[in-house]
């Protein structure tokens, strides 16, 4: 046996790492298990997948790159890193569109296999980068993983398609070693997902296997790096994504009101994986309805509402804008709807699979008439739970619509969360109404709700529908005066959601120079740059808004008590315009669109300047 | 999961499913006569108590019906009535779900619902007021206007062809499939009540006079002098007889239907084609829906089509059934604590 020279071990405290190569590489899939084991071992980590709109791309071409990277630490961490300290390169192509994305003296690992004149010029290199000194900055590691993985396998049953399939788990394997990572959850993994193919279960382990051993024995590493797992508060944990967050959600709203789930809804990136998530879960009476389009997605979810259900629909973007006209049937109807609106870039079409926060003001104020709507954002992907069941709640109480939006970001990306037990999740109320004694379609309560009666219920016959109504009888109404006391109605009754929701939460001084306010993904990103500024000794507090319509009753006293307020924001000042218009109040903007999270960077750059270049002690 | 406290079904007259609002249609209007019939055949067609019935609908003249019946009611947006009575149906599949619908409404902003409808055979009944116009935005053409109409908004006349609904409610497998006309009172109750009978997606196309905008649309069907001659009038395992006298009959020649005499001797009833509303195959009954694209042919009313498969709404209720069976009642805390999870301390 070759001598091996002990490696030594570095302790970081966090490392972020970006795995990129062709769409069909399985980027993704090597990113998740990374995350999943990572978690498991007990570092916090957040993620940021990264890929492109099309499914399998021509190979080796630029725009079909995926990305998938992720920030691991042995402390609190809240966004997947600026830029990245490892990149693993399965490709020229994977190279060059990440490297504008690695930390200078970073780590670059690249299938060195992959370099070849075809694959050069497909991402229009003229000169094979490993060859020139275009990486001298960064220490670059040329790995064979194409032919390792194939000396690996040899003798198994597979063609040589299969066999380079499986060269994602041979990088996996490499960097669990890298990072001291443990293999056995991803074996486990591998076991269960090709059950029924014995043959896969032996490749993609052996190759998995031969990765972590390359690092044992190549001399061209010699340092591996622990990073300690993280002091997170005691309890029981997992890795989860918005998405997954968001239908685990929506399922504990049910079971906590009572009432089955029905999800209305058309597949749509980057919200299907809810639909997908709540399809499995038939045996808590979940009834999940694949429509013909957005608006049937929508429109079956309020007929299900009507009929007594918890009634739900997720959509992005284009979807939301289908889904316009229904939301203000329910606006007029006054039935319970949650419209779950996973942002991705537009307008239009736009970035399918990046994520984005300009349907703000869609969410706001996109119908016709005067059709108030609460509006509701998540700001992490583990915060998609409790926004779902708040979501519910509000919408079962007030008898009213629902947006919550999230975004691509949140949807995608995961985290770890402490998961809670049934019996800490508050149950949610919900009363049929059942006496036919003084019932009236549009009679309300102290919150100005009206009586949800559902067909089936005797004696409470009665026609609801988008003309409308007079108040209290509900029969069809044009009447000058009754419309006017209507409109007034339905916004006084979605303002009332006010009196029922906490306060808009500060974190830092309560007051002094600057306040950045956000909503939505942009939490983390604002909160690791608002806790460097800090650091660096300027006078920063932060505010992120669960509740945009309405606002938090104490918004306005809160925005006054700092000198100067920043509204970070992935879209052209959506929130910054809201904030204005109700409050007349000076806002500063910082608006990025690329279709990705902001930066700490940027923000902490925009911090400092609006302090003065750090004289805003 | 009707949460009805009384089970008996009590025995209801016509004025139970009228509502105290004022019914708003023009006089004359073909619409009365629709709801006169459905309020008179609801008694024996719902067998249920009505608060187990719903009636749904979306834009239109027709779809204020609705405000007009007793029981439960729900006027929806344009086009989306048969999407929003899916919803209620699959929500609740105890009860009796009607959509009341007009031309424009169902087949050209709604025609995406009404076809998937079909396609899943959601146990709803869709009834569509056909006057071949627009009447509630004062006198447009509609998806079953005749090519060449002159409307409004087509003074040259118009140069699309129209939908026949019942041909493409059954190429879109509808379970059951029928027509009837607004003058016919006692055939319309008829084909109420079998409508309500059927078990999964009832399509029924009633012809309804605008007397405002399109006035005479099927007066040849329901003036006197006229009416017999083109008026097939299918009874299922009859032989397709039709005429003043009763003199003349549709006779399939392979698959081309003609129209023979069975007063002269050459042809008798033995030779005439015998309707099968219960045939596997939906090719007869679309030889049937396109009949009259011949105007020397009659125009068939009745039942076209009725088969029968399981409902959709049927379907997610057992699929939910089966999957409790075998994975248990859900269990919230095992599905929040399932996957990768760990501990810390």
């Amino acid at each position: 046996m070759t001598h091996v020279k002990e490696k030594d071990f570095q302790q970081l405290s966090d490392v972020t790492v970006r795995f990129a190569g062709d769409s069909g590489d399985g980027m993704q899939l090597t990113g998740t298990q990374f995350s999943d084991t990572t978690a498991w071992i007990g570092n916090d980590l957040n993620t940021l997948p990264d890929y492109p709109a099309e499914i399998r791309a021509p190979a080796g071409t630029l725009y079909g790159v995926s990305g998938f990277q992720l920030h691991f630490s042995s402390t609190d961490i809240h966004t997947p890193g600026d830029t990245a300290d490892v990149l693993v390169a399965m490709n020229p192509a994977a190279l060059k569109k990440n490297l504008p994305d690695i930390k200078n003296d970073g780590t670059i690992i690249v299938n060195s296999d992959a370099f070849d004149v075809k694959n050069l010029k497909l991402a229009n290199y003229d000169n094979n980068p490993l060859d020139d000194d275009s990486l001298s900055g960064y220490h670059v590691f040329e790995v064979p993983i194409t032919s390792l993985t194939a000396n690996a396998l040899e003798g198994l049953p597979l063609s040589p398609k299969e066999v380079s399939r499986c060269k994602n788990f041979f990088a996996l394997g490499l960097m669990y070693w890298l990072y001291d990572r443990p293999l056995q959850n991803t074996e486990e993994w591998i076991k269960s997902k090709f059950k029924k193919k014995p043959e896969y279960v032996e490749a993609n382990s052996k190759a998995l296997q031969a990765g972590h051993k390359f690092g044992e024995m190549t001399e061209i590493f010699t340092t591996r790096y622990k990073v300690e797992p993280a002091k997170l508060p005691k309890g029981i944990y997992k890795n989860i994504s918005g998405n997954e967050a968001t239908a685990l959600g929506f399922l504990a709203a049910s079971v906590k009101s009572g009432l089955p789930l029905f999800l209305g809804s058309y597949p749509i990136t980057p919200a299907s994986e809810i639909l997908q998530f709540i399809s499995n879960y038939k045996n808590f009476g979940a009834k999940t309805f694949q429509a013909e389009d957005e608006i049937a997605g929508i429109t079956s979810a309020i007929g299900a509402s009507f009929a007594g259900h918890l009634a739900i629909t997720t959509t992005s973007g284009p979807g939301l804008a289908l889904k316009t006209e229904a939301i203000g049937l329910a606006v007029m109807t006054e039935l319970p709807i949650v419209v779950i609106n996973v942002q991705r870039g537009g307008p239009s079409t736009g970035l399918p699979t990046k994520t984005e926060q300009a349907d703000l003001l869609q969410a706001v104020y996109g119908r016709n008439g005067e059709a108030p709507v609460c509006v509701l954002a998540a700001r992490t992907p583990r915060d998609c739970f409790n926004m779902a069941i708040e979501a519910s709640r509000i919408a079962l109480k007030y008898m009213t619509p629902v947006i919550l939006l999230t975004d691509g970001y949140l949807a995608n990306g995961s985290e770890p969360w402490r998961i809670p037990h049934v019996d800490e999740i508050t149950e949610i109320k919900v009363d049929f109404r059942k006496d036919p004694e003084g019932f009236y379609p549009y009679s309300r309560d102290e919150n100005l709700a009206r009586p949800w009666a559902i067909p089936g219920t005797p004696n409470l016959e009665h026609r609801i529908g988008g003309l409308e109504k007079s108040n209290i009888y509900g029969n069809v109404s044009y009447d000058p005066d009754n419309h006017d006391k209507m409109v007034k109605l339905r916004t006084q009754k979605v303002k009332n959601i006010r009196n029922d929701i906490p306060d808009l939460k500060i974190d830092g001084e309560q007051s002094g120079e600057l306040l950045v306010l956000g909503w939505g993904g942009t939490y983390g990103t604002i909160k690791e740059a608002v806790a460097k500024a800090n650091n660096a000794g300027l006078n920063v507090s932060q505010a992120h808004l669960h509740y945009i319509n309405p606002l938090p009753k104490n918004t306005e006293a809160v925005l006054n008590n700092y000198k100067k307020v920043l509204i970070p924001e992935i879209n052209l000042g959506q929130l910054a315009r809201l904030i204005r218009g109700e409050f007349l109040i000076r806002v500063e903007q910082l608006n990025i669109v690329r279709g990705l999270p902001l930066k700490v960077n940027d923000i902490l750059e925009k911090i400092t300047e609006l302090l003065g270049g750090g004289n805003g002690k | 999961m009707a949460n009805n406290t009384e089970t008996t079904t009590p025995k209801y007259k016509a004025k139970d499913f009228s509502s105290d609002q004022d019914v708003r249609w023009c006089p004359g209007c073909g619409d009365y006569s629709i709801l006169a019939q459905v309020q008179r055949t609801f008694p024996e067609v719902i067998e249920t108590r009505k608060e187990n019935v719903v009636w749904i609908s979306g834009i239109g003249c027709s779809s204020r019906f609705p405000y007009y019946m007793d029981t439960y009611g729900f006027h929806g947006i344009h086009g989306r009535a048969p999407i929003l009575a899916s919803g209620v149906k699959i929500a609740n599949p105890d009860l009796s779900v009607w959509v009341a619908t007009g031309d424009g409404d169902l087949l050209s902003i709604g025609g995406n619902h009404f076809i998937h409808a079909c396609r899943k055979n959601v146990d709803i009944k869709v009834v569509l007021f056909n006057n071949r116009i627009y009447g509630l935005t004062k006198g447009q053409y509609s998806p079953t206007s005749e090519k060449g109409k002159v409307t409004k908004t087509t003074p040259f006349g118009s140069v699309d062809y129209p939908f026949n609904p019942i041909s493409l409610s059954l190429g879109s497998d509808a379970t059951f499939v029928a027509r009837s006309i607004d003058r016919n009172p006692k055939h319309m109750q008829e084909m109420i009540k079998r409508t309500g009978a059927h078990k999964g997606l009832a399509f029924l196309e009633i012809f309804q006079n605008c007397n405002i905008f399109n006035d005479g649309a099927f007066s040849v069907l329901t003036e006197k002098d006229t009416k017999d001659d083109h008026t097939l009038f299918l009874e299922n395992d009859k032989p397709m007889v039709f005429g003043k006298n009763q003199d003349k009959g549709i006779k399939l020649d392979g698959l081309k239907p003609i129209v023979v005499d069975i007063s002269n001797g050459k042809y008798s009833k033995d030779d005439l084609w015998v309707h099968n509303e219960f045939s596997v195959s939906p090719t007869h009954a679309i030889i049937l829906a396109h009949l009259d694209d011949n105007k020397d042919l009659p125009t068939p009313v009745g039942v076209f089509r009725q088969y029968f498969k399981e409902t959709y709404d049927g379907g997610i209720a057992n699929q939910i059934k089966y999957v409790k069976e075998k994975k248990g009642e859900g269990d919230l805390e095992k599905v929040l604590f399932g996957g990768n999870t760990w501990e810390v301390d």
